[in-house]
């Protein structure tokens, strides 16, 4: 793979660092008066999603990362390994379930994710922003009531436990943000 | 001039009436200190070897040649100006363009506007008084504080730059928390770890109340300034953090100018990058007898930053 150096260190490029995949999310440039330039760059670890801050000469260079998103459809979960296949290509992808803790709890079927790949295996998925689940189980809701702003626990189809207005009820549909794991609105049928 | 994919100015029409009020103003505290304002050559025939500076290139053919010559655009009107100087020994400055390649980012801009000001029989120290009262004129800002190089690494990092060892200038970089590249955390320079300290730990805490001038720098890091009792003669300005102006009490010795000539283009060589012409015409100059003064030049994007309070270069300059 190519080498690409400080310069070309925009947001979003992939690299290898320590061995892992990583993406550039900052890159800021200092000189002092003469002398030597640094970069001081901000990248996130793609496997930890972890971002960490690294100080570079200017000019210095990483490896290049062989990393794509592609849009994959989610199909099922077979205790070992969610399966997504490409629309696209139909070509199937496997995502072992211990690093899919995060999302499975959103998924049910047919939902279309974004996979991080690197050299052709996923590294991460990302669900979509925001999914309609029915509510399998809540306390009976209070009719009328949408103005006090309380909230009770509900579960959802696939077992996520998440935070609800005191007004819904269970067999209901709602809309729910997957990046914060919060209740957005109900849903009409 | 790089980043730019929109036909619109990158500055408020606030900032560029800001930008044209900071240059008269410029102008006229020079006009009642009698300083004159010159115009050089930005098209050169050469340009600075210093290693960690890069010049963009242009190709020139004389009339009816096919074979065209490399010409440099100017990093700094420096050498032409000193070459006024020994002429005509009168006090000068310029407001002009330069050039750097590969500088780019908050505080940088391929293409950025300079002001340089040579003072015939200042030495550093008198030459960051006049620096101070033109900060005050512009910035209404109080008088700048003033710290030695040494100090200031005593007062943020509490080691001695000049005696450190490679080795301890590392580990206080380290302890105080630099993440370095591999290629960076084997670097055996003393000044790489130097500029990393004052970069990172250092330069951040300058210029907050009130502008900062740092002063006597290591020897080797004098650049263009002379040498006195085993520092460099040469002073830089913060503001808010930001570099704003370097300085020297000049060089005038031109053997030792052109071994520090030598030494760049030997660092060149090392790293790579491309050689160029010394700059015989400027030497000459030096020969023939520089008078005794001191220089400064100022990024005047960047006094325009601070005046404006904004974060960006791109902010202050009506078209990248």
């Amino acid at each position: 793979m190519a080498t690409v150096t400080t310069n070309d260190f925009k947001p979003g490029l992939k690299v290898i660092m320590d061995n892992d995949p990583c993406s550039i999310v900052e890159n800021e440039f200092v000189k002092p008066g003469k002398g030597q330039a640094f970069n001081r760059v901000k990248i996130r670890n793609l496997r930890t999603g972890r971002t960490i801050e690294r100080t570079f000469k200017s000019g210095d260079g990483l490896e290049a990362a062989d990393i794509v998103d592609l849009d994959l459809q989610y199909l099922y979960n077979d205790g070992q390994a969610l399966h997504f296949m490409s629309p696209e290509n139909y070509e199937q992808y496997s995502f072992n379930v211990d690093k899919a803790e995060d999302i499975i709890k959103w998924l049910k079927g047919e939902d279309m994710c974004v996979g991080t790949l690197w050299n052709g295996v996923i590294i991460s998925v990302a669900p979509p922003i925001f999914v309609n689940l029915k509510v399998t189980e809540t306390e009976p809701g209070i009719r009328g009531d949408t103005v006090t702003g309380g909230s009770k626990s509900a579960t959802v189809e696939t077992g996520a436990v998440i935070r609800v207005p005191l007004f819904i009820n269970e067999n209901e549909i709602i809309k729910i943000d997957t990046r914060t794991g919060d209740y957005v609105s109900r849903v009409k049928e | 001039m790089l980043k730019s994919n929109s036909w619109q100015p990158s500055a408020s029409l606030e900032n560029i009436q800001l930008r044209a009020k900071v240059l008269a103003k410029i102008r006229s505290f020079f006009a009642t200190r009698n300083v004159l304002e010159v115009e050089t050559p930005l098209l050169g025939k050469t340009s600075i070897p210093d290693p960690n500076i890069h010049s963009i290139t242009a190709n020139y053919y004389q009339p009816g040649s096919k074979n065209p010559e490399t010409l440099y655009l100017q990093t700094s009107p420096e050498f032409a100006m000193k070459r006024l100087l020994t002429q005509f020994g009168v006090s000068i400055y310029q407001i002009c363009k330069a050039f750097r390649s590969e500088e780019a980012g908050r505080l940088h801009n391929p293409e950025f506007t300079m002001l340089e000001w040579y003072r015939i029989g200042f030495d550093h120290h008198k030459l960051m008084d006049e620096m101070d009262d033109l900060l005050k004129e512009i910035l209404n800002c109080p008088s700048a504080e003033r710290l030695s190089y040494r100090a200031a690494f005593s007062k943020y990092l509490g080691i001695n730059p000049h005696k450190a060892s490679l080795e301890e200038l590392k580990n206080c970089a380290i302890s105080h928390g630099l993440k370095a590249s591999p290629d960076l955390l084997t670097d055996v320079n003393p000044d790489t770890w130097l500029n990393a300290l004052l970069c990172h730990f250092i330069e951040p805490n300058l210029g907050k109340n009130s502008p900062t001038f740092i002063y006597d720098y290591p020897a080797s890091q004098a650049a263009l300034a002379r040498i006195q009792d085993g520092v460099a003669s040469r002073f830089e300005v913060y503001i808010e953090g930001i570099e704003i102006a370097n300085g020297f009490y000049e060089l005038k010795d031109a053997k030792e100018q052109r071994q520090r000539f030598e030494n760049d283009l030997k660092k060149r060589a090392q790293l790579g990058l491309p050689t160029l012409p010394i700059d015989e015409n400027f030497l000459s100059a030096l020969e023939f007898g520089l008078p005794d003064c001191a220089g400064v030049a100022l990024g005047v994007d960047r006094l325009i930053m601070v005046a404006a309070k904004v974060k960006s270069i791109n902010e202050v300059m009506a078209l990248l």
